[in-house]
């Protein structure tokens, strides 16, 4: 089975030994672990805010009006 | 509302002249025939329901997902969603094939990008945390093919079901949620009949947001469990006679039930993250079967997806109290066991057997009765 490929990324020491201190009792057993999942969270609350791009069309959508209207899902 | 899983809600249904030329070309091309559970799988992907998938898995996804769980783009995405196929050579990477269902109808279109061989112990292991052939799960993977095939898929035709009017797609919920004025939303998985258990968990869930999102899973089922137009005619009724119009959806969903726990839980919250919902209750042994995984796993997994996109509602056990006359949790009833009485399905399920109906502290009468009165309840 191939592994996830990963990449290097620098950081001050002095906030790896911040970090390093944060982690204890939280159950990551790595800086990277906890880094990745801080940056997991951080970017997804970013794209979440983003507008999002309508992927139907306002045709689309009258149309999917008419059905839930006749399906009783809409007055 | 939930932006869709990977940010944009995949459509893969063909429209126009290609679909006509594919439809008509279909009897003369290749074709792979798919059983009613990839069926389901295939016209998930095409509606949605899977976003981001836009197919079944190539092996760099299949990889990271048993490894993982996340695909190659390190979006969260927790169960394989793939199609078996007993030999290598009968596909070719870059070949078109029509997809067919069971009946040999044409429905859709690959492309066929990869095919490749795995390990099923491993897999397994590492999606049901066992390798115990007595797992349903288990059991399903140890019979596969030993070769999967991947690659981006179009539907041709939609999908029928005898329950059209429950039939709704992530854009049409998206678009009902909006025309209602709906921002948050909380999702309900099931395949039960709903008892008064079910109803205290919807309504404290809904006591927070703006509407709830019934979905029942329907399809394959096991022996004895209730028949899929039993569940869904019961909360018809629990609907009509107990929630506001305005504030409660039901729709079903078709898909199979793969009994992983832990991952299917958050695999469950995806798709609901994909028919806009912001939130999604999780149970005790939510997807669970028999005793494979801890009481509380299906919620615990949820700390290590921070980026999920969708808030879990987390419930523990509920019992009905005699003395509180209502359905607790053991967070807001002071009174002992001997007071309290399990909201048992088992225990139901064997009274509408031998012609009884369960009493109203347990499931409410309207709904009781519904079920009793059903000639045919349960799958034989």
């Amino acid at each position: 089975m191939s592994s996830k490929k990963y990449t290097t990324v620098s950081i001050p020491k002095p906030l790896a030994k911040k970090i390093k201190k944060r982690m204890e009792g939280t159950g990551f057993n790595s800086i990277s672990s906890y880094v990745t999942y801080v940056l997991r969270q951080v970017i997804s609350s970013i794209e979440e805010e983003e507008k999002e791009k309508e992927s139907f069309s306002e045709e689309d959508e009258e149309k999917v009006k008419e059905r839930l209207r006749a399906l009783g899902y809409l007055d | 509302m939930s932006k869709p899983h990977g940010g944009t809600l995949v459509n893969r249904m063909l429209t126009g002249k290609k679909k006509d030329r594919l439809l008509e070309e279909a009897e003369e091309m290749k074709s792979l025939q798919l059983n009613s559970e990839l069926r389901k799988d295939a016209f998930n992907i095409s509606t949605g329901v899977y976003s981001p998938l836009e197919g079944f898995m190539v092996q760099e996804d299949f990889d990271n997902v048993l490894e993982h769980s996340r695909l190659s783009s390190d979006i969260a995405w927790t169960l394989p969603i793939v199609i078996d196929i007993p030999e290598k050579d009968e596909y070719s990477v870059g070949e078109e094939v029509i997809l067919k269902d069971e009946n040999g109808e044409s429905f859709g279109l690959m492309e066929v990008e990869d095919i490749y061989g795995f390990d099923k112990e491993e897999m397994a292991e590492k999606i049901y945390g066992t390798d115990d052939i007595e797992h349903p799960g288990v059991k399903k993977t140890m019979q596969m093919n030993d070769y999967l095939i991947g690659g981006e898929i179009y539907q041709l035709k939609e999908n029928t079901t005898p329950f059209e009017k429950y039939h709704l797609k992530p854009m049409e919920t998206r678009i009902l949620f909006k025309e209602k004025g709906w921002r948050t939303i909380v999702g309900f998985q099931t395949r039960n009949v709903p008892h008064l258990g079910h109803e205290y968990v919807q309504k404290t869930a809904l006591t927070f947001v703006d509407g709830i999102f019934i979905n029942p899973i329907i399809g394959k089922k096991k022996k004895g469990d209730y028949l899929d137009e039993v569940i869904l005619d019961a909360y018809d009724t629990l609907m009509d006679n107990y929630y506001l119009k305005d504030r409660a959806v039901m729709s079903i969903l078709e898909a199979e039930m793969r009994y992983a726990g832990p991952k299917e839980a958050i695999f469950h919250a995806i798709m609901r993250k994909n028919f806009g919902c912001t939130h999604f209750i999780v149970g005790r042994d939510h997807a669970g079967v028999g005793d494979y995984y801890g009481p509380y796993a299906a919620q615990d997994i949820f700390d290590k997806f921070p980026d999920i996109g969708i808030t879990p509602v987390f419930f523990k056990s509920f019992t009905y109290c005699e003395k509180c006359s209502g359905a607790v949790d053991g967070f807001i009833c002071p009174h002992d066991d001997e007071h309290r009485e399990n909201f048992s399905g088992t225990k139901m399920r064997k009274m509408f057997k031998e012609g009884k109906t369960p009493p109203a502290r347990m499931m409410r009468p309207e709904v009781a009765k519904n079920v009793a009165e059903k000639e045919h309840k349960f799958v034989e």
